[in-house]
């Protein structure tokens, strides 16, 4: 093998070393991100019940609209699915498009959620009535902020795909965002269950 | 007109005004201490010309072991401020008897013990930890670096930034009076409405997510960068035993995050999570902090462990007894760490049974701890060993770190422990565990690294004077304390009766303070010794101490790019069995990929810090912006594609040969 060819040969393996490296460490992460939720859902366990004369969850939820925003998320995540696959076949132009409906669906699932907890201080449930409600803000205002940060970085890597088109790096990132996107929507599923299910059961 | 302006001024400023810089004596001196210092090293830099040197070879340095040294100079900066928190709390318990009030108020003496703890545990014994890992792990394990480079120098930088927050608290407003973990209802908003509990939440928040960064990034090292040929079982056990501390931080560390960000809510939005009223349960702040703070025990003596087990081997020159038993003992340790925290709080009232479970489980802990004690001694066993002064250290902490576990074992047993709960006795325990096991190990690892990262060695004789200074004052330290507890003195406390009869063994027990003092003098003096004859001193060998793991094969001090070419690996002590087959290593160069030097982990961590200011003040302008500016910092970040150069072989080759003129020069020196 002539030293040209190696080099390219070693310089490829590095580069796929370097990807596989940050896709663990990303991994690892998102299980930090993972303990995050659950300490949020456990003291959600605990003070729950703490209504302190307020309302309890089967008062305030509307399971209905909640299962439209669980749609609006599902379909987002699905869509950041065909965004990959796109990405997989190097079609620039289908990526923008399908990380377009995915960032659509986001901020609709965003609206919605800020809609609904627009009503609920309007109508005087906030976090300051009680434990329960603050632990219900905490925990789902927490990843409605992690899809806030998910939507901008999608905003941003949209930008790049745009500019600099699917290099290496590109497609390393956005392998990340969809990581993220899809876990977002795991932990979404659990908080649809513990709070909204089981809260609408009066459990 | 004037309400007007007022208005501004609060939504400009928030709380902070004129009247929070502190006016008592002994605040103001503290504060001017702070001020002082500060504008000295400004001054110091200024004069010698060497801001531009201190930013382009240190502040945006993406070297894991100069990161190494800035964790380590920043500790051991706030180990002389939390020793004189503990010099002042030795003396007020001194003197402040009966109609004597002593010289603290009530209130600066709560502030002092709060900062004294979170001091002690997140910016020194934290630091030393993450220093001394960035200084060794990646050359023990024959990386060139760490998995992330530029999270690593951010990480550093948070913790800086924490740091920076905690001693500002000295000048403006008031620091924590609520307890070195803040308990809740006492640091709710209606019990300590002063900023002080803020400064305390997002001092620690900064640093604690530097710190969960760096545990992600070490993980990922470990996991991912070994040098060819060195499988899990093969690494050095100071790996293993941050891989485990890592494992720790990843899964506690979050947990923090969450309990600090929910008392700030609590705090700052009227949040009820652990209020006295409202639906908030102040229990639960006590077992979320815990399950964070138990596990960080272990994160903090796991390194340690590591470092014994180096260094027993060296100086013994054998091998390591139970490699196996050392490593699955570490895990248990990993594992049974979660399962213990409750044992922090017996008294709460949890019941008999919850009590019982918790109690066996504080109690099998013990177990593996024990198992990693008899596999050092055991490694003594026959060894032909030299008592250098990292060997003592590791003497004194056998000793310490037993009489503090003896005593945690007794408190496993709840019944004792309703005795002597939140007694002098628990804090004898806990500083036999912490200093007698943590800072000693970091003290012997600072003196057996060295060599490698400075390219001298330390003065050896006043290195073992101060440890003897420093073991011997340690013990009459904390011995008393445990015969006060028994008496009945809790702790944190500022004044008490003089028919008591506690006064003698306070006295004692400051009379040891005196003796650590006097072992950090000869440390500094062994420091400053060792500089001034660096010359006669240095390391031409590359390998001092006879040593059995990789970074001793490389020369000293440390290259930046670690190794000439990547190490193969075959056996466990690989060095020490190239040593043995007389293998002489050839010289090989290869093109090397290094992280070029950022700036913007400086500039990501300077906004964070500016977020837990606005925050503390109510300045939210300030930490939107900031937050902003994060934000935008990233972006910039991940704009640049190529953040890293090659040396190619040929100018490595050239600078081994400048290397190799230069020992010659020294070795005509010494």
């Amino acid at each position: 093998m002539s030293s040209a060819t190696e080099t390219a040969a070693l310089e490829l393996r590095r580069e796929h070393e370097a990807t596989e490296k940050t896709v663990f460490g990303f991994w690892v992460y998102l299980m930090t991100d993972c303990v995050l939720f659950a300490s949020l859902f456990a003291v959600y366990a605990v003070i729950h019940g703490n209504t302190y004369g307020g309302p309890s969850g089967k008062d305030i939820f509307k399971l209905p609209y909640v299962l439209i925003e669980t749609f609006a998320l599902l379909a987002s995540s699905f869509t950041c699915g065909l965004a990959m696959l796109s990405m997989q076949r190097h079609a620039k132009k289908q990526v923008l498009f399908w990380l377009g409906v995915t960032f659509l669906l986001g901020v609709s699932f965003l609206c919605l959620e800020l809609n609904e907890f627009h009503h609920l201080v309007a109508d005087g449930n906030s976090w300051r009535q009680s434990g329960f409600l603050s632990s219900y803000f905490t925990l789902v205002g927490t990843h409605g902020l992690h899809i806030t940060f998910g939507l901008i970085w999608m905003a941003i890597m949209a930008g790049y795909v745009w500019k600099r088109g699917l290099t290496d790096t590109v497609r390393k990132r956005l392998m990340l965002l969809s990581l993220f996107w899809h876990f977002l929507d795991v932990i979404w599923i659990f908080i649809f269950t513990i709070v909204y299910l089981y809260g609408s059961l009066g459990l | 007109m004037m309400n007007l302006v007022g208005q501004c001024a609060f939504a400009l400023l928030g709380k902070l005004g004129w009247n929070q810089i502190p006016r008592n004596p002994i605040e103001a001196g503290g504060a001017a201490t702070i001020v002082c210092g500060v504008l000295f090293i400004v001054a110091l830099v200024t004069y010698l010309h060497r801001w531009k040197w201190l930013w382009k070879e240190w502040m945006t340095t993406q070297d894991p072991k100069r990161i190494g040294v800035m964790y380590i100079v920043v500790a051991l900066v706030m180990l002389l401020r939390g020793s004189g928190d503990a010099i002042l709390m030795r003396l007020q318990q001194s003197i402040s008897v009966g109609n004597n009030n002593g010289i603290l108020s009530s209130s600066h003496f709560q502030q002092i013990a709060s900062a004294h703890g979170t001091i002690m545990i997140f910016f020194v014994a934290m630091g030393l930890m993450f220093g001394i890992i960035n200084l060794v792990l990646p050359l023990q394990i024959g990386a060139r670096d760490v998995a992330f480079p530029f999270l690593n120098a951010t990480s550093f930088w948070l913790f800086f930034m924490g740091m920076a927050l905690v001693n500002v608290s000295l000048v403006l407003g008031d620091f924590s009076a609520a307890g070195w973990l803040s308990y809740p209802p006492l640091s709710e908003l209606r019990y300590s409405p002063t900023v002080g509990v803020d400064y305390w939440i997002w001092a620690l928040q900064i640093a604690g997510v530097g710190s969960l960064l760096s545990g992600v990034n070490f993980l990922v090292t470990i996991l991912r960068m070994r040098a060819p040929g060195m499988t899990l079982m093969k690494m050095p056990m100071f790996a293993w035993s941050v891989l485990g501390s890592m494992s720790l931080v990843a899964f506690a560390f979050p947990i923090l995050t969450v309990t600090l960000a929910l008392l700030a809510l609590d705090r700052t939005v009227g949040a009820h999570f652990f209020t006295a009223g409202g639906g908030g349960n102040a229990m639960m702040y006590v077992n979320l902090i815990w399950a964070w703070g138990h596990p960080e025990v272990y994160i903090l003596v796991l390194p340690a462990f590591g470092i014994y087990s180096e260094i027993v081997s060296t100086y013994a020159r054998k091998r390591l007894f139970g490699y196996t038993s050392m490593v699955w003992a570490i895990w248990a340790i990993v594992l049974l760490s979660f399962t213990v925290w409750l044992h922090h709080f017996f008294t709460m009232g949890a019941g008999a049974n919850v009590n019982a479970f918790f109690g066996i489980m504080t109690a099998v802990i013990a177990v593996p701890t024990g198992v990693k004690i008899f596999n050092w001694i055991f490694t003594m066993h026959r060894g032909r060993i030299s008592f250098r002064s990292p060997m003592l250290w590791f003497l004194g902490f056998v000793t310490t770190f037993t009489i503090g576990g003896v005593a945690g074992v007794m408190m496993s047993v709840p019944a004792i422990d309703f005795q002597v709960h939140n007694s002098l006795f628990l804090v004898a325990h806990f500083h036999m565990m912490i200093v007698g096991g943590v800072v000693f190990g970091y003290f012997a690892a600072l003196t057996y690294w060295f060599p490698k990262i400075f390219g001298f060695r330390l003065h050896e004789k006043l290195g073992s004077i101060a440890f003897w200074f420093w073991l011997v004052g340690f013990l009459v330290a904390f011995i008393p304390l445990y015969i006060l507890g028994f008496m009945g003195a809790t702790r944190r406390l500022d004044h008490y009766d003089a028919s008591l009869g506690w006064q003698p063994l306070f006295i004692v027990a400051g009379v040891g303070v005196v003796l650590i003092g006097i072992g950090v003098g000869f440390q500094i003096l062994q420091l400053v010794v060792s500089i001034w004859q660096r010359n006669e001193r240095r390391d031409l060998s590359g390998d001092p101490w006879n040593g059995r793991t990789l970074e001793w094969s490389v020369p000293s001090p440390a290259p930046f790019y670690n190794f000439t070419k990547q190490p193969v690996v075959t056996a466990r002590d690989q060095f020490w069995e190239d040593k043995q087959s007389g293998k002489n290593r050839v010289k090989e160069y290869e093109d090397i990929v290094l992280p070029k030097n950022s700036g913007l982990s400086v500039v990501i961590a300077s906004f964070a810090f500016l977020v837990g200011f606005g925050m503390v003040w109510h300045m939210y302008w300030l930490s939107l912006v900031s937050l902003l500016g994060i934000i935008v910092t990233l972006v910039v970040r991940s704009m640049n594609e190529e953040p890293e150069y090659t040396i190619t072989a040929r100018e490595v080759e050239k600078l081994e040969h400048q290397r190799e003129h230069q020992l010659k020069e020294y070795e005509g020196l010494v």
